[in-house]
């Protein structure tokens, strides 16, 4: 019997389990796909939002603005690249300069730090690239960029140090009601918890169907991206959005915590395991990108993909408990930039109910990660002295070692995929994504988990790279 | 200190290494990430290499050996599982290797760490992201060195040359190749090798077309393919559909360039390769470039060619100083992509300047002009030329040296 079981590893589910693991609770985190955030977290635009968008007084509003200095605070002591590098939101009329007012007067309502109007030339300065034809701007000093796939890993990471379970390619089928708490059926297992989370980002109306009557649709609405090289990541400084609209905060150009450059998305219904990006969606995002920022060059482009939103048929996030199973449910964005209040509010919401919250007399709360680019010539020089495996570079364009590679496999939760060392380290990031380090980080993978090499998969679970000549 | 630092040990450094060690130098170093010696010719286990450099065909491997056997009596150190992080402007050079992660330094740097393939990022192919979607040369990377097939129903995006090879070999080892699809109305390979690798296997090839969709959720599925139009836009009704598990990109080569890039060496947009001199010199005293990454190649006997005059200068520089003269600078003209060298000395040794250079779609009979102004300097006869095929031209460097600027320019006639 579990204290609590989570349904969902994405940035949400991850950072409840996270916020639990210093109390003395048994719990497991139930996801449907093989690793962690396989879902919303892994495709989206990367930003700690600053928290002028929600509307006054709601949930959003109130965990966003609130979230912000944690998840900050959270990235340093779990080692999750971050960077506090402010946003722009551009007007280009008059009629967006209007609107870029009025996100100012919630901005200072939600209480957001710094904020303020810039004319033209003020926000020229601040970012030279942007367009000539650009009226007036919204600063938001508070906004940055994160890695929200690596937030998430730290996250799940650390819990499972401090014992957190972790149950991965497990769809939850059905979940019942009994005297003690609940019973979830998920890959042909029967897990009984006594309190539920229900942190399943797109799946999450059907999960909560299994318990409670039917209250709320998601909506799954996609957008597309480009991901340039490198040469293109000083185009932008800060985050610069254009006014957002009916579908979205609109199409953004922003530098990554990688030092890439970021462009899109657009927002197109679909459904939920939908991530296809389609000509059309790419050619929408270009033309849009820039108006922002005209002198974006395209030819650099490394990689397009596209990520779902888990938007609802209710304008909020919805955070509701009833008898155990607590719903954390239609966390768009800005859900990645409040998960970290988001947990505190599950964790508030659990104890107001009865739940017993005791600390546990010691846990961990660090996270360290060898990230050998990143070091000065002598530490580097003597990380190798220690150990030679972070002596041999494997994956050429963003600089990842062998020792990189054998760290994240050797972390609490085990990678099974190449995708799975991507997100963890890096290799296969860059420009060649992956074409001269996708074949040795196979072949790592297989010898440290003792399979041969046409077990290793890419992706999903099914995502099989090569087969065997005699197969 | 070294005299002569190489970086890459593929046939471009192997054989720049050999030639300054002839000329001269005796304390040489080959910096390889590899395990071992030969770059992108271990994986190239077809025959056809060596036709010009030794009169008869090789395997890729073979290929190679000559050169490391070469190697093998003189003094070139050489140092493999090492990769070179960083090159500093006066030739410091930052490498890391299991053995230890230092600095060394050099009085000559000759770059030569070949290209990379384009990805299906560069064309912005839409659909989803399956396993499935190779670079041609990954694909031949499992299969040639490890023994791993990518798939068994293929098609192959774009008629480089690795692609082709790939179609032959996929087929040989037993896998449907459906298609080979081609963007431009012509093939961007070798035509030996249209013919010996798809016409020879019944594999259809599709000038102007591309592929527009990429379907499955875990492996390739099936891909949408569409005829384009002469803006290479998809002509709608055009589709065709192929039910494949796996796609091969063979669409362009990229000279790798980010050392170069980083020590602030001059590039040339045309090439992404350095700016070079006609001694391979680049716009750093003392730091030479050679082979795919100055320019992409089709055949590496040229690469050993162009190697070797990068390997003399680096000696000739070492025990002689720099080569300080005024520059004349070569120019393309209408319909050639661009020249390779970018400038010469105008007092150079050389007696003979070898010119490369690739034209930008198809000729018939035509003819090369070298000119300066309204003055014809040389005219070379073509019976035909292909954007796939590098063009090559020996002028005498005395025809040259009274000019400031030469232009090449392909024509008709």
């Amino acid at each position: 019997m579990y204290d609590v079981a989570i349904i969902g590893c994405g940035i949400t589910g991850t950072s409840i389990a996270y916020r639990l693991s210093k109390f003395k609770l048994k719990t497991v985190v139930i996801d449907k796909e093989n690793d962690v955030a396989m879902g919303a977290t892994r495709a989206n635009s990367a930003i700690v939002h600053a928290g002028y968008d929600p509307v006054e007084n709601s949930l959003m509003a109130k965990l966003n603005v609130k979230s912000v200095g944690m998840t900050y605070e959270i990235c340093k002591k779990l080692s999750v690249p971050c960077k506090q590098i402010g946003s722009l939101v551009l007007a280009f009329s008059e009629e967006e300069a209007e609107h870029v007012q009025r996100l100012y007067e919630r901005g200072v309502n939600n209480g957001v730090p710094g904020i303020k109007v810039l004319c033209f030339e003020e926000a020229k300065k601040i970012e030279p690239m942007i367009s000539d034809e650009v009226k007036c701007a919204l600063y938001a000093p508070s906004a940055g960029v994160i890695n929200p796939w690596e937030y998430a890993l730290a996250l799940a990471e650390t819990a499972a140090a401090n014992g957190t379970e972790m149950l991965f390619s497990s769809e939850v089928t059905n979940i019942s009601k009994t005297e003690k708490g609940y019973v979830i059926t998920a890959g042909g297992k029967e897990i009984e918890a006594k309190t539920v989370i229900n942190a399943s980002g797109c799946g999450a109306d059907k999960i909560h169907d299994m318990v409670l009557p039917h209250e709320f649709d998601i909506t799954p609405n996609k957008g597309a991206y480009f991901l340039l090289d490198k040469s293109e990541g000083k185009r932008a400084n800060c985050v610069v959005f254009q006014c957002p609209n009916k579908d979205g905060k609109g199409v953004l150009v922003s530098p990554t915590v990688h030092g890439n450059l970021i462009v899109g998305p657009n927002a197109v219904a679909c459904d939920a395991e939908d991530t296809s990006a389609t000509a059309e969606d790419l050619a929408f995002v270009r033309q849009k990108a820039v108006k922002s920022i005209p002198s974006v060059d395209f030819r650099a482009n490394i990689r397009n993909f596209a990520g779902v939103r888990p938007n609802s048929t209710k304008n909020d996030f919805i955070i509701e408990a009833n008898d155990g199973f607590i719903d954390v449910a239609g966390i768009k964005s800005p859900g990645l930039a409040s998960a970290a209040a988001i947990a505190e509010y599950v964790e508030d919401m659990m104890r107001s109910g009865g739940v017993k919250l005791e600390p546990k007399a010691s846990y961990t709360d660090e996270r360290k990660q060898v990230r050998f680019k990143e070091l000065s010539h002598e530490e580097r020089a003597e990380l190798v002295k220690q150990n030679p495996a972070y002596g041999r570079v494997i994956c050429r364009c963003e600089t990842v070692t062998e020792g990189e590679i054998l760290d994240a496999i050797h972390r609490p939760i085990v990678p099974h995929t190449v995708d799975g060392i991507k997100r963890r380290c890096g290799a296969g990031l860059g420009r060649c994504q992956g074409g001269f380090c996708g074949p040795r980080v196979v072949e790592i993978l297989a010898r440290e988990l003792g399979v041969g090499r046409e077990k290793i998969e890419k992706d999903k679970t099914g995502s099989y790279i090569v087969r065997r000549r005699e197969d | 200190m070294y005299e002569l630092a190489v970086i890459g040990g593929g046939p471009a450094g192997l054989a720049a290494a050999y030639s300054a060690y002839q000329n001269g130098l005796r304390n040489i170093v080959i910096l390889e990430r590899d395990k071992e010696l030969g770059g992108i010719l271990n994986q190239c286990i077809h025959n056809g290499f060596g036709l010009h450099r030794f009169k008869e065909e090789l395997s890729g491997p073979e290929y190679a050996h000559r050169f490391i056997d070469m190697l093998k009596d003189t003094s070139v150190e050489v140092r493999l599982d090492t990769m070179v992080i960083e090159v500093t402007p006066d030739k410091k050079i930052f490498i890391n290797s299991p053995k230890g992660y230092e600095c060394i330094e050099a009085q000559s740097v000759v770059l030569s760490m070949g290209c990379r393939e384009r990805t299906r990022g560069a064309i912005s192919i839409p659909g989803t992201r399956p396993s499935g979607v190779f670079t041609a040369g990954a694909a031949q990377r499992y299969l040639n060195m490890e023994g791993l097939m990518a798939g068994k129903r293929v098609v192959i995006l774009g008629s480089g040359d690795i692609g082709l090879i790939m179609a032959r070999r996929m087929t040989l080892e037993g896998a449907k190749v459906l298609a080979c699809v081609e963007l431009m109305p012509y093939s961007g390979g070798l035509t030996r090798n249209i013919v010996q690798c798809l016409n020879d296997f019944d594999i259809p090839l599709y000038l102007s077309h591309t592929v527009t969709e990429i379907r499955g959720d875990k492996r390739l599925e099936g891909i949408t393919v569409m005829k384009v139009d002469e803006n290479r836009r998809p002509i709608p009704g055009s589709e065709m559909e192929f039910d494949c598990d796996t796609l091969l990109l063979s669409v362009g080569l990229i000279p790798e360039n980010e050392l170069t890039r980083e020590a602030g060496i001059s590039m040339d947009p045309r090439t992404n390769g350095a700016n070079v001199f006609e001694n391979m010199e680049t716009s750093v005293e003392g730091i030479f470039a050679c082979g795919n990454a100055v320019h992409v190649h089709d055949l590496v006997d040229f690469v050993s060619a162009e190697s070797e005059r990068a390997g003399a200068a680096a000696a000739d520089y070492v025990k002689n100083g720099a080569q300080k003269s005024d520059v004349i600078e070569f120019k393309n003209g209408n319909d050639v992509g661009y020249t390779v060298p970018q400038k010469m000395h105008r007092d150079t040794k050389a007696e003979k300047i070898d010119v490369f250079f690739r034209v930008r779609r198809v000729f018939g009979k035509s003819k090369v002009v070298v000119s300066s102004g309204d003055e014809e300097i040389a005219v070379f006869k073509k019976a035909f030329m292909v954007p796939g095929e590098m063009q090559h031209l020996v002028i005498p460097a005395d025809k040259l040296k009274a000019y400031d600027t030469v232009t090449v320019t392909a024509q008709e006639v």
